[in-house]
């Protein structure tokens, strides 16, 4: 129960040229997330098991299932914050554009950088301003800009949000309302220009217009980054996503996915009889 | 306050508009209410008063005092019982009881300010605080001298003592709080046997180990010692206010691609920061009314010593330490006077601090508005109290009071 698989090993030796070159080109466009063989341990306690996950370039996918089922523990995974919990470990690998992101070569704050999050409750920075807020992740990893207020406009205008906080750039960020802080935090983490951005759950503490004001914000950024997404909601699954992983944890069983497919056939027809029942509402 | 406004608002509103709406107050205290509290303490007193020296012939005032306030409370509840019914009865029987307990914190400091100004005033004038205490002898007219140079010592002795310590404290807070592990409970164990460590203990380990050694007394030596002395109380006070950060934003940060200096500098710190002023003027204050510690490392002196590296220097709480050792009755007034300089000094200090400090913010933060969960006036109480500390200290006074943990909440709290 290493943090890494010992079995990956041969394949984490790459030479450091290779590593240095794809670490460069790490990130600059939408990316390819690959999970294979994802395993987590809360306290040595195994809640996650072998998740094997493909999540497509400038696609929406969507992780469902009913709480516990360790999607959230999937999705911090995936950008490396699992590990900045207290005795938490993981095994397996993941890989963005080919790149493992748990090689030792790779710097946690690099990838974190590259794949960007979204968390479910709201939360800009009290301590700043609107625009102080977007530009925070600029200004944390000394990313070289040629002009700030255009990629404030740009991320702010992506996130929805640039006209209504156009006049008021310089108010804190704290002071708009609950759906405006969530699309403040996703400008603030597109402004990094993350290859890939994971949503835990962004609407869940948000009122419907808000819910729908970002469903429309995921769809636009789909565009350009992927987006990885874990919801309770079943309609917003299937309004936003392109593919769903549908994950279970049964009597006491360790997480793991149950179906993966495209997002039709999963609420359509899927082939585990379980994801239909979960799907139409009958448990979970 | 703006509970009352927006009510006087809707008053206005409806008798322009004409319909009458009769606000519901749920909590309101009538002039009624003022009165039967009033009787109620009247009458509790009077009881209290025939039962003990009438009936009884019992005596002593504390004994007093604690009867009456619980027959008060007991006539309170019965009387609200019989008025408004069970619910109000206990309602205002607990807010009393409150009440009283906040009374009870705020009598001590209430009592040791009005000390302080009622002893020291009749002495106090404008060349106390520009004159030096050179050529004034005993047979010198009381009006004459002043405390210039213990002020010049204390200000100097105190700076020292906040740029040696209070660095250290935030980065050892900051150590506790946001980098932890093994090591960090028996840090914080250290810590917490330090802010228990006896005043004069500083004062005799900088002694032996800086002032018998070849540098001599000095008030460098002297704000060693309260370095040590304000280590503690800094290191808790910031400890505590970073752990009222939200993981939220820690989390959101390190998401951002942050690295882990970067997360405390840019954002746990200036999210702390209303409390991390709070803090440090709190430590401050601590070590500006220390005089144990004094007393073996600046010694005091009578002259203007404007070099704190070189000689012994005067300071505040030590002359005024020194004076009420005095057999004449005039120089322990004059002690007192200088509590009262000591005490001015320190609150001018703190308001200083306290504008100047948020009007840099303001314009670093480029016109921004309160923050959530900050009040100027929360922030000028918690400043009284810290003033009264100094000259509680001076005096000899226990004092343990410590930061307000009201605004940390541990349903919040999410860190696992």
């Amino acid at each position: 129960m290493t943090s890494i698989d010992s079995t990956q090993e041969p394949r984490l030796v790459a030479s450091s040229a290779k590593v240095q070159s794809n670490a460069v080109s790490l990130g600059v466009e939408a990316g390819e997330l690959v999970a294979k063989g994802v395993c987590a341990w809360f306290s040595g306690r195994l809640v996650l098991a072998d998740v094997d996950l493909e999540m497509e370039r400038k696609k929406v996918t969507a992780l469902i299932g009913p709480s516990g089922c360790g999607k959230s523990t999937f999705l911090r995974i995936l950008n490396r914050m699992h590990e900045t919990i207290n005795g938490a470990e993981l095994a397996g690998s993941v890989e963005l554009n080919g790149e493992d992101i748990y090689s030792p070569q790779q710097r946690a704050t690099t990838v974190r950088r590259h794949i960007g999050m979204v968390f479910q409750r709201p939360n800009p920075f009290p301590a700043m301003t609107i625009e102080q807020n977007v530009l925070s992740g600029i200004r944390f990893n000394r990313i070289k800009t040629a002009s700030k207020d255009d990629l404030m406009e740009e991320c702010l205008s992506k996130a929805g949000l640039w006209t209504e906080v156009k006049d008021r750039l310089s108010n804190l960020g704290g002071a708009l309302s609950g759906g405006q802080q969530q699309r403040l935090c996703i400008a603030r983490a597109l402004a990094v220009r993350p290859s890939v951005l994971l949503m835990d759950e962004p609407c869940s503490a948000l009122d419907p217009a808000s819910t729908l004001r970002i469903e429309q914000t995921i769809s636009e950024i789909s565009e350009e980054v992927t987006v990885v997404i874990v919801t309770h909601n079943m309609q917003q699954a299937n309004r936003v996503s392109h593919s769903c992983a549908f994950f279970l944890s049964e009597n006491g069983q360790p997480g793991h996915i149950v179906e993966v497919g495209k997002t039709e056939k999963m609420f359509s027809n899927p082939e585990d009889p379980r994801t239909l029942d979960y799907v139409n509402g009958r448990f979970g | 306050m703006k509970k009352k406004r927006r009510a006087e608002d809707t008053k206005n509103s409806e008798q322009a508009s004409g319909p009458q709406r009769r606000i519901v107050k749920t909590r309101d205290f009538k002039p009624i209410d003022v009165g039967l509290l009033t009787v109620t303490v009247v009458a509790a007193y009077s009881i209290v008063w025939i039962v003990f020296n009438q009936l009884t012939l019992l005596s002593g005032e504390p004994g007093l005092v604690i009867c009456t306030v619980g027959v008060f409370l007991a006539l309170y509840w019965f009387v609200n019982l019989q008025i408004y019914g069970r619910h109000m009865a206990v309602d205002r029987l607990l807010g009393g009881l409150v009440t009283l307990g906040a009374l009870c914190m705020m009598l001590p400091l209430v009592l040791l300010v009005y000390y302080v100004f009622a002893k020291g005033l009749p002495l106090l004038s404008l060349n106390r605080f520009t004159e030096t205490q050179a050529g004034v002898g005993p047979l010198s007219p009381i009006s004459k001298g002043g405390f210039l140079h213990a002020i010049v010592g204390t200000l100097e002795q105190v700076a020292l003592a906040a740029v040696m310590g209070i660095p250290i404290a935030i980065l050892t807070a900051v150590f506790l709080n946001e980098i932890g592990g093994r090591i960090a409970s028996s840090v914080r164990t250290v810590v917490t046997a330090m802010s228990g460590t006896p005043a004069i203990l500083a004062g005799v380990f900088i002694y032996s180990i800086w002032v018998l050694t070849v540098h001599d007394y000095s008030g460098f030596a002297a704000s060693l010692a309260l370095a040590i002395l304000l280590l503690p109380t800094v290191t808790r006070g910031t400890e505590e206010v970073l752990r009222i950060v939200h993981n939220d934003l820690r989390e959101a940060s390190m998401a951002l691609g942050a690295p882990d200096w970067r997360t405390v500098w840019s954002v746990v710190l200036p999210t702390a920061r209303s409390g991390l002023v709070t803090s440090i003027l709190l430590g401050i204050a601590v070590s500006i009314g220390e005089t144990a510690p004094l007393i073996m490392t600046v010694f005091g002196a009578q002259v203007m010593n404007a070099n704190p590296f070189k000689n012994p220097q005067a300071a505040l709480p030590l002359v005024v330490f020194q004076q009420i050792k005095l057999p004449s009755q005039s120089a322990v007034a004059l002690g007192f006077t200088c509590s009262l300089v000591l005490f001015i000094i320190v609150f001018t200090l703190f308001v200083l601090a306290r504008v100047l400090g948020s009007n840099w913010l303001q314009k670093a933060f480029r016109g921004r508005t309160k923050g959530p969960g900050e009040s100027s006036n929360e922030a000028i109480v918690e400043d009284l109290m810290a003033v009264a500390l100094a000259p509680a200290m001076s005096m000899g006074l226990p004092s343990d009071y410590e930061k307000p943990r009201d605004e940390y909440d541990p349903d919040e709290d999410t860190r696992t």
